[in-house]
């Protein structure tokens, strides 16, 4: 709004007159009543800068992708309320919930699988992989995942399903919208709400069930014991699903989602992409009984790929930003030309490619190998590969030696040199472990420092770490002054060997051992 | 652009009126509305904001809201809560002998930590951050002590200080041999090399034979007659590898001329019983603690 009427007034008086009270001469609105030559800022004419939603409301469609998308629902769905409910047994210390966020034990439980704050970088890894394999479907058939399995889309489903359920389908639904406030109307509204925050609240709980024992949580939220968190995060997730499946729907795909504008890098022509074929289509017309289809597009407008569509574009006007790519449009289609016999797949999964060659009359076959699917399908295993390499060679026990660096060194009143260590055992086993420290890897003369431990005072303890447990040492070793004398360099490599007494198993760390110059 | 309306030829859409570069226009592409409702409920949350917090400044103070909230109050519980979670160490540590403190593994650990901080607050600018001091500011890691080094003594030393105004003080007075002409430079020169001979250092035996007998007329009185020190009298041992001021002929005849001895202040006056006691527990556990 930066050239208001008024400013445009403004700027062009420079005659001297004070702004704001601009009269033309001789512009008189009665006798002596000036009259101002502006217009108001918000007069009826002017389009407000903000669009009003038209809501959408999809007609149900049924074929193949429509029965995919049913099942991809009820699987993801399934997943994700049941999940918290599943047990594993871990012994009588730790939580028995399969897969568990345990923020107490900062760990990330995982049947079998246990992973510590330490480790999160296994997370990453599940990240990464995550990506990578969203990279290769969209390369390979585009958006894929927004059509089927993203939340987004799944619980707009499930929302529209509901309220199909209520109010019936697409023309039942525009007729209840347009129609006076009525009992029917409240009730039938009341109810589709009510339905959809029931499902919100269900939603939003299965989501802390994840950070917390899901049975025990389930009693405390309803006696009202559960923790203030396990409230908040509940409201936070039923107003967010609410919120953005009710009633933001596709706006959030177009509006707040960054993958469709990081899409168009992502496939290429070689890529399936829900397409309306123009060729076989175009012309397109409605069409008559007993009327020759030579001459014309087997296209007859009648428009049901665009009432199927939940994000509400037409399909015909080629690839476009707000298409998820759910496919309903092609089931729509399909069923019209079954019922007009003409063949199906008008609107199908096709490349630009061979979208391109049909124009004249060709096809290109489809390309699954491509530089970048090669890649993809490269780096997935290879990924995967390094994960479960360190996985299998992941120990559960971690040592860390922790040189000090302040100060480097002590010189000692006999001439000899002591260093200090910090080291940390953590035991990830579920039971008391018992260690031996010893020194390693000094050249002959000084193969044996004198081994301090701050708060231990005899030789050669055993260490014990509790289970789930982090121990940290403080260790000094000295070297009389000949063996130091005869340390070659500033600092001489020397190996920390942790022996677990129990099953004799070693765990070196490398660091140094410092002298004065 | 409110008054000239333009659509534009290629994309069918109204413009702005906004005009770049002769030719540059901007299309007007309306906002969703709820992304509006958006900022009118952020508007709706700054007033409910301003309601319950702290928020506008005046001239002698500020709004200070329905919740009474305020950062430095909310510092101070947590400083209160974490007091009082250190209660039951800080009692123990009270009533506990330093011995007892060091072989409780719980007492220790609060001890190390509580020392770690005390020193690093109180004790750093003087003897190093990690204890490792500084030429005339003793390092405390090592096993060289001229006061003791035992947990009793360290404790006596943080308490009272060394040559410092408290009463119970530590002091030794080394004479300056060389500022009041007890000896010349000739002679100290002669002392000097004698006291790195006795750790083995000396380059001019027979200066060092001459050193000996003024050694034994002027310093073994106070350093012994080995030189090896008194911890009764704060008498450095001089036959070792540790040396406060330096171990070069240099250092060790301007101490000698000069008499040297730093000032370390008392800390009764200014750290509570516990905290004394957690330093001299974690001075002790540095490496050097007899």
């Amino acid at each position: 709004m930066a050239t208001s009427p008024e400013t445009y007034i403004i700027a062009k008086s420079e005659s001297g007159k004070a702004p704001g009270d601009v009269v033309e001469s001789g512009n008189e609105a009665a006798p002596g009543i000036a009259r101002h030559d502006v217009k108001a800022v918000n007069a009826k004419d002017e389009r407000s800068l903000y669009a009003e939603r038209v809501a959408i409301h999809p007609k149900r469609a049924r074929g193949t992708f429509r029965n995919l998308k049913w099942i991809t629902m009820a699987l993801t769905l399934g997943v994700y309320y049941l999940t918290p409910w599943l047990r594993w047994d871990r012994g009588p210390a730790l939580p028995d919930q399969a897969v568990l966020i345990d923020f107490e034990h900062q760990r990330l439980f995982f049947g079998p699988m246990e992973i510590w704050a330490q480790e999160f970088y296994y997370v990453t890894g599940l990240l990464v992989l995550a990506s990578l394999a969203l990279f290769l479907v969209t390369a390979l058939a585009g958006r894929v995942w927004c059509g089927y399995a993203c939340p987004q889309t799944v619980w707009t489903d499930l929302f529209v399903m509901v309220e199909r359920w209520v109010q019936g389908d697409r023309n039942a639904r525009l007729r209840l919208q347009k129609s006076r406030w009525s009992t029917e109307k409240i009730w039938k509204i009341s109810l589709t709400h009510t339905l959809w925050l029931l499902i919100s609240v269900i939603t939003g709980g299965a989501f802390i069930f994840y950070f917390r024992d899901a049975p025990t949580l389930a009693q405390e939220l309803f006696s009202g014991t559960a923790p203030y968190v396990a409230y908040l995060f509940l409201g936070i997730f039923t107003f967010t699903t609410y919120a953005l499946g009710g009633l933001a729907r596709e706006q959030v795909c177009i509006y707040m989602c960054p993958w469709p504008r990081i899409q168009g890098a992502m496939f290429d022509d070689h890529s399936l992409l829900v397409s309306y074929r123009t060729h076989r289509g175009e012309p397109r017309g409605p069409h008559k009984k007993g009327e020759p289809w030579e001459g014309r597009g087997d296209c007859i407008d009648c428009k049901q790929c665009v009432v199927v569509c939940p994000m509400g574009i037409d399909i015909r006007d080629g690839a476009q930003l707000e298409c998820i790519q759910c496919a309903l449009c092609i089931d729509a289609c399909n069923e019209i030309m079954d019922k007009i016999d003409r063949p199906r797949n008008l609107i199908a999964y096709d490349t630009f490619h061979n979208l391109k060659a049909a124009e004249t009359g060709g096809s290109v076959p489809v390309k699954i190998f491509r530089p970048r699917t090669i890649l993809y399908m490269v780096l997935l295993p290879a990924v995967l590969g390094l994960m479960a390499y360190g996985w299998v060679n992941r120990s559960e026990l971690q040592v860390n030696v922790l040189r000090d660096r302040n100060p480097l060194f002590v010189r000692l009143s006999d001439g000899g040199v002591r260093n200090g260590y910090t080291v940390k055992i953590l035991n990830k086993r579920h039971e008391t472990r018992n260690f031996r420290i010893s020194i390693d890897g000094l050249p002959d003369a000084a193969a044996t420092p004198a081994i301090n431990i701050v708060g231990i005072e005899t030789a050669d303890p055993e260490i014990a770490v509790v289970p789930d447990d982090l121990r940290a040492l403080r260790v000094y070793l000295s070297l009389p002054a000949d063996t130091v004398k005869s340390l070659k360099d500033e600092a001489t490599d020397l190996t920390f060997v942790v022996t677990d007494t129990g099953d004799g198993s070693q765990t070196r760390r490398t660091t140094n051992f410092r002298r004065p110059k | 652009m409110a008054d000239k309306k333009r659509i534009d030829d290629v994309t069918g859409v109204e413009t702005t009126g906004h005009v770049w570069d002769d030719d540059l226009e901007e299309l007007n592409k309306p906002l969703p509305k709820w992304w509006l409702y958006v900022l009118y409920a952020s508007i709706i949350w700054a007033i409910g904001y301003w309601v319950l917090y702290p928020a506008w400044p005046g001239i002698n103070g500020y709004t200070e809201g329905y919740l009474g909230y305020s950062q430095r109050a909310a510092v101070m519980e947590q400083v209160a809560a974490g007091k009082a979670a250190q209660a039951k160490y800080r009692e123990s540590i009270a009533k506990a002998e330093l011995a007892e403190i060091k072989s409780d593994p719980d007492l220790l650990n609060f001890a190390l930590a509580g020392g770690k901080a005390a020193f690093g607050d109180n004790c750093a600018p003087c003897h190093g951050r990690g204890a490792e001091g500084f030429k005339g500011y003793p390092n405390l890691n090592d096993d060289d002590w001229i006061w003791g080094g035992d947990l009793a003594a360290i404790e006596q030393t943080i308490r009272h200080g060394i040559r410092s105004p408290d009463a119970d003080t530590r002091v030794s007075d080394m004479p300056k041999f060389g500022q009041d002409q007890l000896l010349d430079a000739a002679q100290i020169g002669d002392v000097a090399e004698h006291v790195l001979s006795l750790g083995g250092n000396s380059t001019d035996p027979d200066a060092a034979a001459r050193g000996a007998a003024l050694f034994a007329e002027n310093c073994a009185a106070c350093h012994g007659e080995t030189g090896s020190g008194m911890l009764e009298l704060g008498a450095p041992n001089l036959t070792d590898a540790i040396w406060l001021y330096g171990g070069e002929k240099a250092d060790v005849v301007e101490s000698i001329k000069t008499g040297r001895g730093g000032v370390m202040p008392p800390w009764h006056t200014r750290l509570d019983d516990v905290t004394i006691k957690q330093l001299a527990v974690y001075v002790h556990a540095l490496g050097g603690g007899k």
